[in-house]
Protein backbone atom coordinates (compact mmCIF):
# COMPACT_ATOMS: atom_id res chain seq x y z
CA UNK A 1 0.00 0.00 0.00
CA UNK A 2 1.51 3.32 -1.03
CA UNK A 3 -0.16 5.53 1.58
CA UNK A 4 1.72 5.16 4.89
CA UNK A 5 -1.26 6.16 7.04
CA UNK A 6 -0.80 5.45 10.75
CA UNK A 7 -4.18 3.79 11.13
CA UNK A 8 -5.15 0.34 10.01
CA UNK A 9 -7.91 -0.40 7.58
CA UNK A 10 -11.09 -2.21 8.52
CA UNK A 11 -11.35 -5.87 7.53
CA UNK A 12 -13.17 -6.54 4.28
CA UNK A 13 -16.78 -7.61 4.41
CA UNK A 14 -17.83 -10.92 2.87
CA UNK A 15 -21.25 -12.36 2.24
CA UNK A 16 -23.13 -14.09 5.03
CA UNK A 17 -23.82 -16.90 2.52
CA UNK A 18 -26.85 -19.19 2.47
CA UNK A 19 -26.02 -21.29 5.53
CA UNK A 20 -25.88 -18.74 8.38
CA UNK A 21 -28.76 -20.59 10.04
CA UNK A 22 -26.23 -22.95 11.64
CA UNK A 23 -24.66 -19.93 13.37
CA UNK A 24 -26.16 -16.52 14.07
CA UNK A 25 -29.76 -17.48 13.29
CA UNK A 26 -29.68 -20.85 15.04
CA UNK A 27 -32.47 -19.74 17.32
CA UNK A 28 -35.53 -17.68 16.53
CA UNK A 29 -35.85 -16.20 20.01
CA UNK A 30 -34.51 -12.88 18.72
CA UNK A 31 -37.78 -12.41 16.88
CA UNK A 32 -39.48 -11.80 20.22
CA UNK A 33 -37.97 -8.46 21.08
CA UNK A 34 -40.37 -7.43 23.82
CA UNK A 35 -42.04 -9.26 26.66
CA UNK A 36 -45.43 -8.80 28.27
CA UNK A 37 -43.81 -6.53 30.87
CA UNK A 38 -42.20 -4.22 28.31
CA UNK A 39 -43.74 -0.75 28.51
CA UNK A 40 -45.26 0.41 25.26
CA UNK A 41 -47.71 -0.48 22.55
CA UNK A 42 -47.31 -4.07 21.39
CA UNK A 43 -46.89 -4.46 17.65
CA UNK A 44 -45.81 -6.94 15.05
CA UNK A 45 -43.32 -5.94 12.36
CA UNK A 46 -43.49 -8.13 9.25
CA UNK A 47 -40.62 -7.72 6.81
CA UNK A 48 -40.52 -9.23 3.33
CA UNK A 49 -37.48 -9.28 1.05
CA UNK A 50 -37.75 -9.41 -2.77
CA UNK A 51 -34.91 -9.66 -5.29
CA UNK A 52 -34.59 -7.81 -8.60
CA UNK A 53 -37.02 -10.21 -10.27
CA UNK A 54 -39.57 -9.77 -7.49
CA UNK A 55 -38.78 -13.25 -6.23
CA UNK A 56 -38.97 -13.70 -2.45
CA UNK A 57 -35.54 -14.01 -0.85
CA UNK A 58 -35.73 -17.06 1.38
CA UNK A 59 -32.21 -16.77 2.79
CA UNK A 60 -31.91 -13.23 4.11
CA UNK A 61 -30.84 -12.37 7.65
CA UNK A 62 -32.73 -9.35 8.92
CA UNK A 63 -31.56 -7.38 11.97
CA UNK A 64 -33.60 -4.58 13.45
CA UNK A 65 -32.55 -2.03 16.08
CA UNK A 66 -35.03 0.26 17.78
CA UNK A 67 -35.60 2.70 20.62
CA UNK A 68 -37.88 1.92 23.52
CA UNK A 69 -41.40 3.35 23.82
CA UNK A 70 -40.00 6.58 25.26
CA UNK A 71 -37.63 7.03 22.33
CA UNK A 72 -34.52 6.12 24.28
CA UNK A 73 -31.82 3.62 23.43
CA UNK A 74 -32.40 0.77 25.88
CA UNK A 75 -29.78 0.64 28.63
CA UNK A 76 -27.03 -1.79 27.78
CA UNK A 77 -26.01 -3.95 30.74
CA UNK A 78 -22.36 -4.75 31.36
CA UNK A 79 -20.98 -8.04 30.09
CA UNK A 80 -22.08 -10.90 32.29
CA UNK A 81 -25.25 -9.25 33.50
CA UNK A 82 -28.64 -10.67 32.69
CA UNK A 83 -30.26 -9.32 29.56
CA UNK A 84 -33.24 -7.02 30.00
CA UNK A 85 -36.63 -8.09 28.74
CA UNK A 86 -36.29 -5.48 26.01
CA UNK A 87 -32.94 -4.93 24.37
CA UNK A 88 -33.95 -3.06 21.23
CA UNK A 89 -32.31 -5.68 19.02
CA UNK A 90 -33.97 -8.34 16.91
CA UNK A 91 -32.68 -10.82 14.36
CA UNK A 92 -34.47 -13.32 12.13
CA UNK A 93 -33.95 -15.29 8.95
CA UNK A 94 -36.60 -14.92 6.26
CA UNK A 95 -38.80 -17.95 5.65
CA UNK A 96 -39.46 -19.80 2.39
CA UNK A 97 -41.79 -17.00 1.29
CA UNK A 98 -39.29 -14.25 2.06
CA UNK A 99 -41.00 -13.03 5.25
CA UNK A 100 -39.94 -12.66 8.86
CA UNK A 101 -42.01 -11.36 11.77
CA UNK A 102 -40.80 -9.52 14.86
CA UNK A 103 -42.94 -9.26 18.00
CA UNK A 104 -42.06 -5.97 19.62
CA UNK A 105 -43.34 -2.63 20.84
CA UNK A 106 -43.76 0.51 18.80
CA UNK A 107 -40.58 2.59 19.10
CA UNK A 108 -40.88 6.13 20.43
CA UNK A 109 -39.53 9.11 18.53
CA UNK A 110 -35.88 9.79 19.36
CA UNK A 111 -34.10 13.04 19.72
CA UNK A 112 -31.36 12.90 17.15
CA UNK A 113 -28.02 14.62 16.78
CA UNK A 114 -28.28 18.35 17.43
CA UNK A 115 -31.58 17.95 19.24
CA UNK A 116 -33.54 17.51 16.01
CA UNK A 117 -36.45 15.19 16.57
CA UNK A 118 -36.60 12.10 14.47
CA UNK A 119 -39.69 10.19 13.43
CA UNK A 120 -40.20 6.80 15.07
CA UNK A 121 -38.33 4.13 13.14
CA UNK A 122 -36.51 0.85 13.05
CA UNK A 123 -32.97 0.69 11.74
CA UNK A 124 -32.39 -2.37 9.57
CA UNK A 125 -29.24 -4.28 8.77
CA UNK A 126 -29.70 -6.74 5.93
CA UNK A 127 -27.49 -9.69 5.03
CA UNK A 128 -27.87 -12.41 2.41
CA UNK A 129 -26.18 -14.58 -0.16
CA UNK A 130 -25.32 -12.23 -3.01
CA UNK A 131 -24.63 -9.26 -0.75
CA UNK A 132 -20.88 -8.89 -0.35
CA UNK A 133 -21.56 -6.06 2.11
CA UNK A 134 -24.59 -5.69 4.32
CA UNK A 135 -27.17 -2.99 3.62
CA UNK A 136 -28.53 -0.40 6.02
CA UNK A 137 -32.02 0.99 5.74
CA UNK A 138 -34.79 2.38 7.94
CA UNK A 139 -38.43 1.53 8.44
CA UNK A 140 -40.81 4.39 9.23
CA UNK A 141 -44.55 4.34 9.90
CA UNK A 142 -46.78 5.49 7.05
CA UNK A 143 -48.99 8.38 8.11
CA UNK A 144 -46.73 9.54 10.94
CA UNK A 145 -46.84 13.38 10.92
CA UNK A 146 -43.22 13.46 12.13
CA UNK A 147 -42.08 12.10 8.75
CA UNK A 148 -42.26 15.63 7.40
CA UNK A 149 -39.38 16.80 9.55
CA UNK A 150 -37.30 13.66 10.02
CA UNK A 151 -33.73 14.73 9.22
CA UNK A 152 -32.57 11.44 7.75
CA UNK A 153 -35.65 10.96 5.61
CA UNK A 154 -35.04 14.51 4.45
CA UNK A 155 -31.80 13.56 2.70
CA UNK A 156 -33.45 10.68 0.80
CA UNK A 157 -34.52 11.75 -2.70
CA UNK A 158 -38.19 12.59 -2.40
CA UNK A 159 -39.39 10.00 -4.89
CA UNK A 160 -37.71 7.25 -2.89
CA UNK A 161 -38.97 8.17 0.59
CA UNK A 162 -42.06 6.01 0.23
CA UNK A 163 -39.79 2.97 -0.05
CA UNK A 164 -39.00 3.39 3.65
CA UNK A 165 -42.59 3.22 4.88
CA UNK A 166 -44.25 0.31 6.64
CA UNK A 167 -47.99 0.03 6.14
CA UNK A 168 -50.57 -1.12 8.67
CA UNK A 169 -52.23 -4.50 8.37
CA UNK A 170 -55.91 -5.19 9.02
CA UNK A 171 -55.54 -5.79 12.75
CA UNK A 172 -54.01 -2.39 13.47
CA UNK A 173 -51.15 -3.96 15.45
CA UNK A 174 -49.24 -5.36 12.47
CA UNK A 175 -47.06 -3.26 10.19
CA UNK A 176 -45.69 -4.64 6.93
CA UNK A 177 -42.55 -3.54 5.15
CA UNK A 178 -41.19 -4.78 1.84
CA UNK A 179 -37.52 -4.59 0.93
CA UNK A 180 -37.08 -4.39 -2.85
CA UNK A 181 -33.45 -4.92 -3.72
CA UNK A 182 -33.76 -3.65 -7.30
CA UNK A 183 -36.20 -2.29 -9.85
CA UNK A 184 -39.48 -0.41 -9.41
CA UNK A 185 -39.71 0.92 -5.89
CA UNK A 186 -36.16 -0.13 -5.05
CA UNK A 187 -35.66 0.46 -1.33
CA UNK A 188 -33.38 3.34 -0.41
CA UNK A 189 -30.26 2.06 1.36
CA UNK A 190 -27.78 4.15 3.32
CA UNK A 191 -24.02 4.42 3.25
CA UNK A 192 -22.72 5.17 6.72
CA UNK B 1 -13.30 12.08 -0.47
CA UNK B 2 -11.33 11.94 2.74
CA UNK B 3 -7.83 10.51 2.98
CA UNK B 4 -9.38 7.66 4.83
CA UNK B 5 -11.71 6.93 1.97
CA UNK B 6 -8.79 7.02 -0.45
CA UNK B 7 -6.88 4.64 1.75
CA UNK B 8 -9.82 2.33 1.89
CA UNK B 9 -10.32 2.27 -1.86
CA UNK B 10 -10.49 -1.32 -2.97
CA UNK B 11 -10.43 -2.67 0.57
CA UNK B 12 -14.15 -3.47 0.55
CA UNK B 13 -15.93 -5.48 -2.12
CA UNK B 14 -18.41 -3.75 -4.44
CA UNK B 15 -22.09 -4.59 -4.13
CA UNK B 16 -22.34 -5.64 -7.76
CA UNK B 17 -19.67 -8.16 -8.75
CA UNK B 18 -20.97 -10.26 -11.66
CA UNK B 19 -18.40 -13.07 -11.30
CA UNK B 20 -20.31 -13.82 -8.08
CA UNK B 21 -23.62 -14.49 -9.79
CA UNK B 22 -25.96 -13.95 -6.86
CA UNK B 23 -24.98 -10.28 -6.72
CA UNK B 24 -26.61 -9.62 -10.10
CA UNK B 25 -30.24 -9.70 -8.92
CA UNK B 26 -29.58 -8.77 -5.31
CA UNK B 27 -27.19 -5.81 -5.34
CA UNK B 28 -29.09 -2.49 -5.24
CA UNK B 29 -28.98 -0.71 -8.60
CA UNK B 30 -29.56 2.79 -7.22
CA UNK B 31 -26.75 4.66 -5.46
CA UNK B 32 -26.65 4.40 -1.67
CA UNK B 33 -27.84 7.50 0.17
CA UNK B 34 -24.79 9.10 1.81
CA UNK B 35 -25.41 9.99 5.45
CA UNK B 36 -23.69 13.25 6.42
CA UNK B 37 -21.83 13.56 9.68
CA UNK B 38 -24.34 15.94 11.26
CA UNK B 39 -26.89 13.11 11.28
CA UNK B 40 -24.52 10.72 12.97
CA UNK B 41 -25.88 9.10 16.08
CA UNK B 42 -23.77 6.28 17.35
CA UNK B 43 -26.03 5.26 20.20
CA UNK B 44 -27.57 1.96 19.28
CA UNK B 45 -28.51 -1.23 20.98
CA UNK B 46 -25.62 -3.66 20.76
CA UNK B 47 -26.29 -7.33 20.73
CA UNK B 48 -23.74 -9.20 22.74
CA UNK B 49 -24.51 -9.42 26.42
CA UNK B 50 -26.67 -12.53 26.26
CA UNK B 51 -25.14 -15.14 28.51
CA UNK B 52 -22.50 -17.17 26.72
CA UNK B 53 -22.35 -20.87 27.58
CA UNK B 54 -19.09 -22.35 28.78
CA UNK B 55 -18.73 -24.50 25.67
CA UNK B 56 -20.05 -22.02 23.13
CA UNK B 57 -16.52 -21.36 21.85
CA UNK B 58 -15.69 -25.07 21.57
CA UNK B 59 -17.28 -26.58 18.48
CA UNK B 60 -15.69 -29.97 19.22
CA UNK B 61 -17.71 -30.56 22.39
CA UNK B 62 -21.27 -29.84 21.38
CA UNK B 63 -22.26 -33.50 20.97
CA UNK B 64 -21.77 -36.85 22.68
CA UNK B 65 -18.90 -37.81 20.39
CA UNK B 66 -16.04 -35.95 18.80
CA UNK B 67 -16.31 -34.51 15.31
CA UNK B 68 -14.05 -35.92 12.61
CA UNK B 69 -11.30 -33.74 11.23
CA UNK B 70 -8.25 -31.78 12.20
CA UNK B 71 -8.69 -29.91 15.50
CA UNK B 72 -7.71 -26.27 15.22
CA UNK B 73 -7.55 -23.29 17.53
CA UNK B 74 -8.66 -20.07 15.89
CA UNK B 75 -7.73 -17.02 17.93
CA UNK B 76 -6.92 -13.39 17.48
CA UNK B 77 -7.66 -9.84 18.44
CA UNK B 78 -10.48 -7.54 17.52
CA UNK B 79 -9.23 -3.99 16.95
CA UNK B 80 -10.65 -0.75 15.67
CA UNK B 81 -9.08 1.29 12.89
CA UNK B 82 -7.00 3.23 15.37
CA UNK B 83 -5.46 -0.01 16.58
CA UNK B 84 -7.33 -0.01 19.87
CA UNK B 85 -8.67 -3.32 21.16
CA UNK B 86 -12.44 -3.82 21.06
CA UNK B 87 -13.28 -5.44 24.41
CA UNK B 88 -16.44 -7.31 25.43
CA UNK B 89 -17.91 -7.64 21.98
CA UNK B 90 -19.72 -10.63 20.59
CA UNK B 91 -17.91 -12.81 18.04
CA UNK B 92 -19.97 -15.47 16.27
CA UNK B 93 -18.69 -18.00 13.76
CA UNK B 94 -20.10 -20.77 11.62
CA UNK B 95 -18.67 -23.26 9.17
CA UNK B 96 -19.07 -26.58 7.35
CA UNK B 97 -17.61 -29.82 8.65
CA UNK B 98 -14.28 -31.41 7.74
CA UNK B 99 -15.82 -33.00 4.67
CA UNK B 100 -17.17 -29.71 3.32
CA UNK B 101 -20.83 -30.13 4.32
CA UNK B 102 -22.98 -27.73 6.33
CA UNK B 103 -25.53 -29.13 8.70
CA UNK B 104 -28.24 -27.34 6.77
CA UNK B 105 -31.29 -28.56 4.91
CA UNK B 106 -30.37 -26.61 1.79
CA UNK B 107 -26.79 -27.90 1.57
CA UNK B 108 -27.09 -30.62 -1.07
CA UNK B 109 -23.38 -31.46 -1.41
CA UNK B 110 -22.93 -35.24 -1.33
CA UNK B 111 -20.22 -35.13 1.37
CA UNK B 112 -21.23 -36.78 4.66
CA UNK B 113 -22.91 -35.03 7.58
CA UNK B 114 -20.95 -35.38 10.80
CA UNK B 115 -23.43 -36.17 13.59
CA UNK B 116 -20.99 -34.72 16.10
CA UNK B 117 -20.58 -31.34 14.47
CA UNK B 118 -23.10 -28.52 14.26
CA UNK B 119 -20.71 -25.83 13.07
CA UNK B 120 -21.79 -22.78 15.07
CA UNK B 121 -20.04 -21.04 17.97
CA UNK B 122 -19.81 -17.73 19.78
CA UNK B 123 -17.76 -15.94 22.37
CA UNK B 124 -17.10 -12.46 23.74
CA UNK B 125 -13.74 -10.69 23.48
CA UNK B 126 -11.85 -10.16 26.72
CA UNK B 127 -10.72 -6.81 28.10
CA UNK B 128 -7.87 -6.70 25.56
CA UNK B 129 -9.98 -7.65 22.59
CA UNK B 130 -8.85 -11.28 22.43
CA UNK B 131 -11.05 -14.16 21.36
CA UNK B 132 -10.43 -17.90 20.98
CA UNK B 133 -12.29 -20.84 19.47
CA UNK B 134 -11.60 -24.55 19.27
CA UNK B 135 -13.05 -26.18 16.17
CA UNK B 136 -12.13 -28.50 13.31
CA UNK B 137 -10.68 -27.39 10.01
CA UNK B 138 -13.52 -26.95 7.50
CA UNK B 139 -13.33 -28.65 4.11
CA UNK B 140 -13.62 -27.12 0.67
CA UNK B 141 -16.89 -27.71 -1.17
CA UNK B 142 -18.39 -27.27 -4.62
CA UNK B 143 -21.05 -24.65 -5.34
CA UNK B 144 -23.12 -23.78 -8.36
CA UNK B 145 -21.75 -20.31 -9.19
CA UNK B 146 -19.92 -21.45 -12.33
CA UNK B 147 -18.58 -24.62 -13.91
CA UNK B 148 -16.42 -26.56 -11.46
CA UNK B 149 -16.69 -23.87 -8.77
CA UNK B 150 -15.25 -24.68 -5.34
CA UNK B 151 -15.23 -22.56 -2.23
CA UNK B 152 -11.87 -22.45 -0.48
CA UNK B 153 -11.96 -23.66 3.12
CA UNK B 154 -13.33 -20.78 5.19
CA UNK B 155 -14.99 -19.86 8.47
CA UNK B 156 -17.72 -17.21 8.61
CA UNK B 157 -17.39 -14.51 11.28
CA UNK B 158 -19.96 -12.03 12.56
CA UNK B 159 -19.07 -9.12 14.88
CA UNK B 160 -20.94 -6.19 16.34
CA UNK B 161 -18.43 -3.82 17.88
CA UNK B 162 -19.91 -0.94 19.84
CA UNK B 163 -22.09 0.88 17.34
CA UNK B 164 -24.21 0.07 14.36
CA UNK B 165 -21.50 1.34 12.03
CA UNK B 166 -19.02 -1.26 13.26
CA UNK B 167 -21.17 -4.25 12.29
CA UNK B 168 -19.13 -6.73 10.24
CA UNK B 169 -19.74 -10.10 8.63
CA UNK B 170 -16.71 -11.60 6.94
CA UNK B 171 -14.94 -14.86 6.17
CA UNK B 172 -11.59 -16.21 7.33
CA UNK B 173 -9.47 -18.20 4.88
CA UNK B 174 -6.50 -20.50 5.37
CA UNK B 175 -2.89 -19.88 4.28
CA UNK B 176 -1.75 -21.07 0.86
CA UNK B 177 -5.15 -22.32 -0.26
CA UNK B 178 -4.95 -22.74 -4.05
CA UNK B 179 -8.71 -22.29 -4.36
CA UNK B 180 -8.63 -18.61 -3.31
CA UNK B 181 -7.28 -17.68 -6.73
CA UNK B 182 -10.48 -18.98 -8.34
CA UNK B 183 -12.98 -17.84 -5.71
CA UNK B 184 -15.13 -14.86 -6.74
CA UNK B 185 -16.01 -13.97 -3.17
CA UNK B 186 -12.37 -13.70 -2.18
CA UNK B 187 -11.47 -12.03 -5.48
CA UNK B 188 -14.28 -9.47 -5.14
CA UNK B 189 -11.91 -7.47 -2.91
CA UNK B 190 -9.77 -5.47 -5.33
CA UNK B 191 -6.92 -4.64 -2.98
CA UNK B 192 -4.48 -7.50 -2.52
CA UNK B 193 -3.50 -6.42 0.98
CA UNK B 194 -7.14 -6.37 2.02
CA UNK B 195 -7.62 -9.86 0.59
CA UNK B 196 -4.59 -11.17 2.45
CA UNK B 197 -5.89 -9.73 5.72
CA UNK B 198 -8.74 -12.24 5.49
CA UNK B 199 -6.24 -15.09 5.39
CA UNK B 200 -5.40 -16.50 8.79
CA UNK B 201 -1.80 -17.14 9.73
CA UNK B 202 -0.49 -20.48 10.99
CA UNK B 203 0.99 -19.81 14.43
CA UNK B 204 3.07 -22.48 16.10
CA UNK B 205 2.90 -20.66 19.43
CA UNK B 206 -0.87 -20.94 19.33
CA UNK B 207 -0.89 -24.69 18.80
CA UNK B 208 -1.66 -26.99 21.67
CA UNK B 209 0.91 -29.81 21.58
CA UNK B 210 -0.55 -33.26 20.97
CA UNK B 211 -3.98 -31.67 20.52
CA UNK B 212 -4.64 -28.91 17.99
CA UNK B 213 -3.00 -26.64 15.41
CA UNK B 214 -3.27 -22.87 15.79
CA UNK B 215 -4.38 -20.22 13.32
CA UNK B 216 -4.32 -16.53 14.16
CA UNK B 217 -6.91 -14.20 12.68
CA UNK B 218 -7.08 -10.56 13.72
CA UNK B 219 -10.16 -8.57 12.80
CA UNK B 220 -10.39 -4.78 12.37
CA UNK B 221 -13.71 -3.02 12.87
CA UNK B 222 -14.40 0.51 11.75
CA UNK B 223 -13.30 3.18 14.23
CA UNK B 224 -15.57 5.48 16.14
CA UNK B 225 -14.39 8.73 14.63
CA UNK B 226 -12.56 7.67 11.53
CA UNK B 227 -14.90 8.87 8.81
CA UNK B 228 -17.41 11.68 8.67
CA UNK B 229 -19.96 9.24 7.33
CA UNK B 230 -20.07 6.68 10.03
CA UNK B 231 -22.80 6.48 12.55
CA UNK B 232 -26.26 5.27 12.99
CA UNK B 233 -28.93 5.66 10.35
Amino acid sequence: MSNPAPAIVASASQTVGPFFHVGPARSDHLGRMAGADTPGEAMRLRVRVLDGDGVPVNDALVEVWQADAAGACPPQPAAGQSPPSFSGFGRLATNDDGWCTFETIRPGAESGAGGVDQAAHFTVCLFMRGLLRHLYTRIYFAGDPALETDPLLGIVPEARRRTLLAHPGADGATWEFTVRLQGDGETAFFDL
Amino acid sequence: MTDRRALEAGSQPPLLYPPYKSTVRRAPAQPLVQVPGRLVDLAAPVYGYLPIGELDNDLTRQHAGEPLGERIIVAGRVLDEDGRPVPHTLVELWQCNAAGRYRHRRDLHSAPIDPNFSGGGRTVTDARGNYRFLTIKPGAYPWSNHDNAWRPAHIHFSLFGHSIATRLVTQMYFPNDPLCEYDPMYQSIADEGARLRLVSRFDLSLTQPDWALGYRFDIVLRGRHSTPFEGRV
